[in-house]
Formats: C-alpha cells, sequence, structure tokens
C-alpha cells in the first residue's frame, strides 16, 4: 500500500514540473519577439549610450580601438561655453510649453468643449488633434509660412489692417514659436484625458451645486478641478518628461537657431553633437554624455510614475473604449 | 432637470449672451493658426505663388491659379520615396500588430515566471522617452549591418532598418493597447478550445485573433499613420535620396541650396497627406483615444 502510494506521488510530481515549465517555455515563445526586439532596441542602446559616452569616439577616430577617458565628457559637458544657455533654454522650454499649452491650454479648452453641446465640443477636440497626426514636416511648412517675412507671412497679412508692424515672425520672436508649435501638438494629449475626465464627474454633483447658487468659476475651483486631479498630475508628469526630450519640431523649424543656441535645448544638443554636425565631425562620445543625462532623468521619471500612479492604473486608462 | 428649471428662472441678458457666446469665440480664435495653415497649404498647391492666403499670378495680381505644382508626379523619384513610406507603414502595421499581440497575450492570458517583471518594463518603457537612444541605435545599426543575410536588409541606411528601430520603439505602447483588449475578452471560449486539446498558438490564431479584429485595426491605423509621417528616425538613420520616404524627401527640397520652390513643396505636402485625411475623416473618434493613449515624444 504505502509502496504504491509513494509511487503514484512520485509519478505525479514531475509532470506536474514538467507541466509548469511546458507553460513558461510556451508563453516566452509568444514573448520572444518582443522580448528580443526590446532587448536589443532599448536594454542595448542604454548600456551603449553609457560606455560611449565614456570614450572619446568620434568619426574620426571611428576605425580606431575605444579610448576610456572616464567622466571627462561629462566634465567637458558643464564647463561648455554654451551649457548655461542650454540649460537655461531647456527649462524655460519645457516651463513655458507646459503651463501654457500642454496643461493650461488644454485645460481650459477641455472646460469649454465639455461645456457647449456635445457634438461641437467633440468637433473642436478633433479640430485640434489635427496638428498631432500631421505630418511633422508638413505641420512646421505650415507654420513656416505663417510666421513667414512680408510679404509671404499669414501672420503680417492678417495683422497688418490693425497696425501690427510687418516683420519676419520666426526669426524676430523665435521662442514665441517654438512654444506655440510644440504646444499645438501636445495640448491635444491632454484636452482628450481632462475632457473624458470631466464628462465621467456625476452629474448631481453639479447640478447640486448649481442649486445651491454656485457661479460656474466656483464649480470649477471647488468641483471639476479635485475631480479630475490625478489626470492633471499625470498629464503634467508625463508631458514634462515628454517635453524635456523632444527636439522633432524643434529640429525642423529652428535647428536651435536663429544665431548660436538661441533655441536649442538640451535633446538638441546631444542629437545635433553627435548624430547631425553641420561640419561631419560627429562627436559621438560627447553627444552620448549629454543624451545619457537625459536617460537618467527618463528611467527615474518612469519608475517614479509607476509607483505614484499606482502600477500605471492611469496609464492603461484612455484605452479605446473611452469616448 | 432641476439646473434647466433654474435657467430659465433669470433674466436673459447681455451679460448671458456674452457668457454663451464666450467659449464658441475662443475656440475658434484657439484653431485659427490650424485652420489658416491648412488653408495656406490647400491655396498654395494651386497657385503659382502666395502672398498671405492669397494666390500671386506672374504679374502680381491675385489670382494665377495653375495645376504645374503638381509636375513633380512625373518625377520617377517621388514614387521610390513614395514606395518607401508605403513599405515603412505597412511593415509598422505588421510588425508591430503581430509582435504586440502575441507578447500580450501571454501576457493577459498565460501564467509564468517574468510576467510581472515584464509587464512592469512594458509600462516604465511606455513612459521612457525613446528619442534619448537614437545615438546608441547608430551603433546598433551599424553592427547589424556587418551580419551577413541581415545587413543588407535591416542594416544602417535600409528601409528594414528604419522600420525595425521604429517597430522596437512602438511596442510598449502596442502590448499595452492589445493587452486591454484580451483583459476584456471573454475566456470560456479559449478554454473550451484548449480543452479539446487544441495548441495555444492554434486558439491564439483561429479564435482569439479574429475577436479582437476591431482593436487590430485600430492599433494598424495608429501604425500606418506613425510609418507614414515618420520623419525623425528615417532622417538619423539613412542617407541620400535611395532610402528616403516622403517627409525625408521633403525636408531636402526644404533645405536645398537653390531657391526653394514653396508651392511645389506645398503640393508634395499635399500628396503626403491624402491617406492621413483619409484616416482622420473616417476614424476619427478611434483616433482621439488612441493618440491619447499613445502620445510619445515630441509632445
Amino acid at each position: 500500500m504505502a509502496e504504491a502510494v509513494m509511487g503514484r506521488e512520485v509519478a505525479r510530481r514531475p509532470p506536474s514540473r514538467w507541466v509548469q515549465l511546458k507553460a513558461t517555455l510556451g508563453a516566452w515563445g509568444f514573448m520572444s519577439p518582443a522580448a528580443v526586439l526590446v532587448l536589443v532596441f532599448f536594454f542595448l542602446p542604454v548600456i551603449i549610450l553609457f560606455v560611449i559616452s565614456l570614450t572619446d569616439l568620434s568619426s574620426s577616430n571611428f576605425s580606431d580601438p575605444l579610448t576610456f577617458v572616464a567622466l571627462d565628457n561629462y566634465l567637458r559637458l558643464f564647463r561648455d561655453r554654451f551649457f548655461p544657455k542650454i540649460l537655461g533654454n531647456t527649462l524655460f522650454y519645457v516651463a513655458l510649453t507646459l503651463s501654457c499649452f500642454n496643461v493650461g491650454m488644454a485645460l481650459v479648452l477641455a472646460l469649454l468643449t465639455t461645456h457647449i453641446s456635445r457634438r461641437v465640443g467633440f468637433f473642436f477636440r478633433l479640430i485640434w488633434l489635427l496638428p498631432r497626426i500631421t505630418p511633422s514636416v508638413i505641420y512646421i511648412l505650415m507654420w513656416r509660412r505663417i510666421a513667414h517675412q512680408p510679404p509671404f507671412g499669414l501672420i503680417n497679412q492678417l495683422l497688418g489692417p490693425f497696425g501690427v508692424e510687418p516683420q519676419y515672425w520666426l526669426f524676430e520672436h523665435p521662442w514665441l514659436f517654438v512654444i506655440m508649435v510644440n504646444g499645438f501638438v501636445g495640448a491635444s494629449f491632454g484636452l482628450i484625458l481632462f475632457s473624458s475626465a470631466i464628462e465621467a464627474i456625476p452629474k448631481d454633483l453639479i447640478t447640486a451645486a448649481k442649486v445651491d447658487g454656485a457661479s460656474t468659476w466656483q464649480i470649477i475651483r471647488d468641483i471639476t478641478l479635485p475631480q479630475i486631479r490625478w489626470p492633471l498630475l499625470f498629464v503634467t508628469t508625463y508631458q514634462t518628461l515628454s517635453l524635456l526630450t523632444s527636439f522633432e519640431y524643434i529640429l525642423l523649424l529652428t535647428e536651435g537657431g536663429p544665431g548660436l543656441y538661441t533655441t536649442e535645448v538640451w535633446a538638441l544638443t546631444a542629437y545635433k553633437r553627435a548624430l547631425k554636425t553641420y561640419f561631419g565631425h560627429n562627436q559621438w562620445g560627447y553627444g552620448a554624455a549629454w543624451g545619457f543625462v537625459l536617460v537618467i532623468i527618463g528611467i527615474a521619471m518612469s519608475i517614479i510614475y509607476l509607483r505614484v500612479f499606482r502600477f500605471g492604473e492611469l496609464v492603461q486608462e484612455p484605452k479605446i473604449d473611452v469616448l | 432637470m432641476a439646473a434647466t428649471t433654474f435657467e430659465t428662472g433669470t433674466p436673459v441678458g447681455v451679460r448671458r449672451l456674452l457668457g454663451r457666446a464666450l467659449p464658441y469665440v475662443v475656440l475658434v480664435v484657439s484653431i485659427s493658426p490650424i485652420v489658416l495653415g491648412y488653408a495656406w497649404l490647400v491655396i498654395a498647391t494651386f497657385s503659382y505663388r502666395t502672398e498671405g492666403l492669397f494666390p500671386i499670378d506672374a504679374e502680381g495680381n491675385i489670382g494665377g491659379w495653375t495645376l504645374r505644382n503638381w509636375e513633380f508626379l512625373t518625377d520617377p523619384a517621388i514614387w521610390r520615396v513614395t514606395l518607401n513610406s508605403f513599405v515603412l507603414a505597412v511593415g509598422m502595421v505588421v510588425g508591430v500588430g503581430f509582435v504586440s499581440s502575441m507578447a500580450a497575450y501571454s501576457l493577459s492570458r498565460m501564467n509564468f515566471s517574468g510576467r510581472k517583471g515584464f509587464l512592469s518594463l512594458t509600462l516604465i518603457l511606455h513612459a521612457f522617452p525613446s528619442v534619448t537612444l537614437l545615438i546608441a541605435i547608430f551603433f546598433v545599426l551599424n553592427f547589424l549591418s556587418k551580419i551577413p543575410g541581415i545587413g543588407s536588409g535591416f542594416g544602417y541606411n535600409t528601409v528594414g532598418g528604419v522600420a525595425l528601430v521604429m517597430i522596437s520603439l512602438d511596442l510598449p505602447l502596442g502590448i499595452w493597447l492589445m493587452k486591454g483588449f484580451f483583459d476584456n475578452l471573454s475566456w470560456d471560449m479559449e478554454r473550451a478550445a484548449l480543452i479539446d486539446g487544441a495548441s495555444r498558438f492554434r486558439v491564439w490564431w483561429e479564435i482569439i485573433i479574429p475577436l479582437i479584429k476591431p482593436g487590430l485595426a485600430a492599433l494598424a491605423i495608429f501604425n500606418f499613420l506613425s510609418g507614414w509621417s515618420a520623419f525623425l528616425i528615417p532622417f538619423t538613420f539613412t542617407v541620400g535620396t535611395r532610402v528616403a520616404n516622403l517627409p525625408v524627401y521633403m525636408r531636402q527640397l526644404i533645405s536645398d541650396t537653390a531657391p526653394t520652390n514653396w508651392n511645389m513643396i506645398a503640393a508634395v505636402g499635399m500628396f503626403q497627406l491624402i491617406p492621413v485625411l483619409i484616416f482622420f475623416v473616417f476614424t476619427q473618434e478611434m483616433l482621439l483615444s488612441v493618440y491619447a493613449g499613445g502620445a510619445k515624444g515630441g509632445t
């Protein structure tokens, strides 16, 4: 009897482990293409970027063996003559675009489009989506014409009759347009998230406040804003990181100019130093040092989101079934 | 209902009328740059040259409608870059759709060691700004170029290489979206098939994929548009016109040293915008929600 029981147990155990292993292998079979690509294009690059940032690799010594220079590139970065300018530009760009457009304008538009009739509100949100889905090159082409010099520019033609001096707007006020160009793309993200959050607020709350004689401003301040505080926090942090590392539109609009480093931001510096220099001298090591600072910030902030937003409940929220 | 009674109770004054009109005024003003930009593009496409929004003919008078900006369509170069754009877009659709729905299926349905780790990793990567890795990816592609067999198709300065990078950087979003669809799917049919002895892969391919076609379609449209409009990655990892796509080709036209023909460039832009606008008009609601979930990079 005892032997038989033992025999059965022995016979049962290996299959269960085998089944477990088989299930794990099967699951990783499904996962493998994604896992390989993530490994090759996320993990490996982070390591490569760090290693390169410790070398003096550039297009002039590409074929030679790597020379490690320890933290020289990072020291050089902080001693760069334009470092204060670039850092200032980056903070200025992120702060203004974020407050004026990605959060500020998005919030105002969300309040307005949920205040008016549903269909009209939807229409305006849709128009605001256009900058985001317009290919960046065409989008910048439009803005360049809007801010062009007389007699071509659209602003000059429209504001001329009101006595505004005709000028080359993009050249005279580059920051205004760098911020607007990015802000018009960025605002739609907050707009969509905020307006679905506002629409989800129970109507009773607002009705009750109206019965009590609350003004529109009071309703916004005491009901709407507290109710959408999570989406607000999410959009603010998420877009801070996006803006900090984005440079595509600036590259296309001003390339960091006009003049020396006028609108050059951190991410653009890294990109230009390493990959697209005017004189064909790519300083990969030095550019990688600029880039790696952003990677560290990116990793740190992504992990903070994960903690703050409890396993990304809010990242999951805007699924297809919203709206 | 209560709110309506209260509103009709108050007198209609100028202030109230202003309050009614104000949101519309602000909204219309807010979209004016977008509308103006598009208006200029359409006008410029069909005119000799433009001053502001006015088409101007050779003598400097208003008028001068022409089709000559569209002559670029007879240039074989445009069709080659269009083909490249199309290949990139379709590559994104197929690549991201296939890889992310496989990974998302196992993340949503199977219990295996490493599941939780990969899931949080995907989430971190979703928030992580992938553009910061372009410098290092340059070296990865250079390395791939040296591998015989793979190098000519997926290395540096190939459409395949650009597609591979774009697919990989889009995966975290794709996996998250697809996992959402799988999570919402009932488990019954699948379980029945598994009990009947079907393999996991067969269940995935024959039962699950047909059920999430709407989700796959949404992801496909999103990826088609990002592949079609891609600028930064093709611009960074290609040289010259052989493997350029439409946006990179346009950028080359703009930065040529010769006097730029803005109206011809506008026409190239319009040509490139056609599929974008078709999707925009017919799949707007879906785009609104996917773009909110998938916003990354510049924005």
